[in-house]
């Protein structure tokens, strides 16, 4: 009897690095950007998220991140309006935004590097980021932040390419609270 | 015929003043006017900056005021006009302040930091709040008009003393004393 238990323990120990899901409520996927040399924040406030992430073995983890674009959210009521153009993310061509993950790997500081393709706006790149695992209250996060090019993925075209006015670079930051055990 | 003049700093921050009070006004009437574009963006900035610029000069101004006074009046001035041209000049002043702290704040209920210039941040003192935002934005826009209206009742007693009273009022604005010439402020 002894044995079985010491296995089964085993798994339950194994069990908690691995995750069944997203508590998507308790997620965020925000992200900032300059325009005129101002810090702009947004949010997007619906995504979809597959994620089994193994802490003990990162290479057996996966992800996929489905990001509903028309769920922008901008300080300015126009501003919003002005992102589900066809310049900006062409909500009505391009209503989702996919990033899934082909390969974890853990770092040297403790953290963990994500590498996978982002397809937005119908472009598809690849894309890296590091993120840490934490426990608080109970629920584990996974929190990174990268910086994506928008213009690699064409966001803000035509008259809106001028990084002047807004900046190419917008950084990226996912806090994922993984729910189940 | 010589007038006295305000002190020459004090000059200098009053068509200095003129001019970026003009630029800026004229910036958020446009600004108001335009979709959503790299244009409005940079207007819009320019006109923030134009703001703190003004409200920022208006405190160097106010010292140099305190400190040097005013000319004096012509002698014949009556007590009413005397009492209006105080008062609207007092009043500029506070709009001065008034205006571009509204603004301010509306940039910043709106959930936009003013940073001067796109390199220095200023203050953050409120968090984004869109109903505030809407009231900030309309008390802003009826200062800005009533600045407006007040800056063309001060010019216009400016042109009734040139042309009307033939003064050389303005003089007393003048960059360099110009007996011949009461305009010469060029």
């Amino acid at each position: 009897m002894i044995k079985p238990c010491a296995g089964l323990l085993a798994l339950v120990l194994a069990l908690p690095v691995n995750a069944a899901g997203v508590d998507l409520a308790k997620s965020s996927l925000n992200f900032s950007f300059r325009q005129m040399g101002v810090p702009v924040a947004g949010s997007f406030g619906r995504f979809d998220a597959d994620v089994a992430f193994n802490a003990a073995e990162p290479a057996k983890s996966r992800a996929t991140l489905t990001v509903h674009t028309a769920s922008i959210r901008l300080p300015a009521p126009d501003a919003v309006a002005e992102a589900a153009k066809a310049a900006w993310f062409d909500v009505a061509r391009h209503p989702q935004a996919r990033f899934v993950a082909s390969r974890f790997t853990r770092l040297a500081d403790g953290r963990y590097q994500v590498f996978g393709r982002l397809t937005l706006k119908g472009i598809s790149r690849d894309i890296s980021a590091p993120f840490a695992l934490r426990e608080a209250g109970g629920t584990r996060w996974l929190e990174g932040a990268l910086p994506i090019s928008r213009l690699a993925f064409g966001v803000g075209d035509g008259q809106w390419r001028d990084t002047d006015t807004v900046a190419d670079t917008v950084e990226l930051k996912f806090r994922l609270a993984l729910s189940g055990r | 015929m010589s007038i006295p003049r305000y002190t020459p700093a004090l000059v200098r921050l009053h068509w200095l003043m003129a001019a970026l009070v003009f630029a800026t006004f004229a910036q958020g009437v446009l600004v108001s006017q335009l979709p959503v574009s790299p244009a409005m963006f940079r207007l819009v900035s320019w006109h923030k900056w134009g703001g703190v610029l003004l409200f920022g000069l208006v405190f160097l101004r106010i010292l140099v005021r305190l400190r040097h006074g005013a000319p004096p009046l012509p002698a014949g001035t009556g007590r009413g006009a005397r009492l209006a041209a105080h008062a609207v000049h007092l009043v500029l002043y506070l709009c001065f302040l008034a205006v571009p702290l509204a603004g301010y704040f509306a940039s910043l209920a709106k959930g936009f930091p003013v940073v001067l210039f796109g390199v220095f941040p200023l203050p953050v003192l409120i968090g984004a709040d869109p109903a505030l935002a809407e009231r900030l934005a309309a008390v802003h826009a009826v200062l800005a008009y009533a600045f407006g209206a007040l800056v063309l009742l001060h010019v216009a007693a400016a042109c009734k003393h040139q042309w009307l009273d033939r003064d050389g009022l303005i003089s007393r604005m003048a960059f360099a004393p110009a007996p011949s010439s009461p305009k010469g402020q060029s």
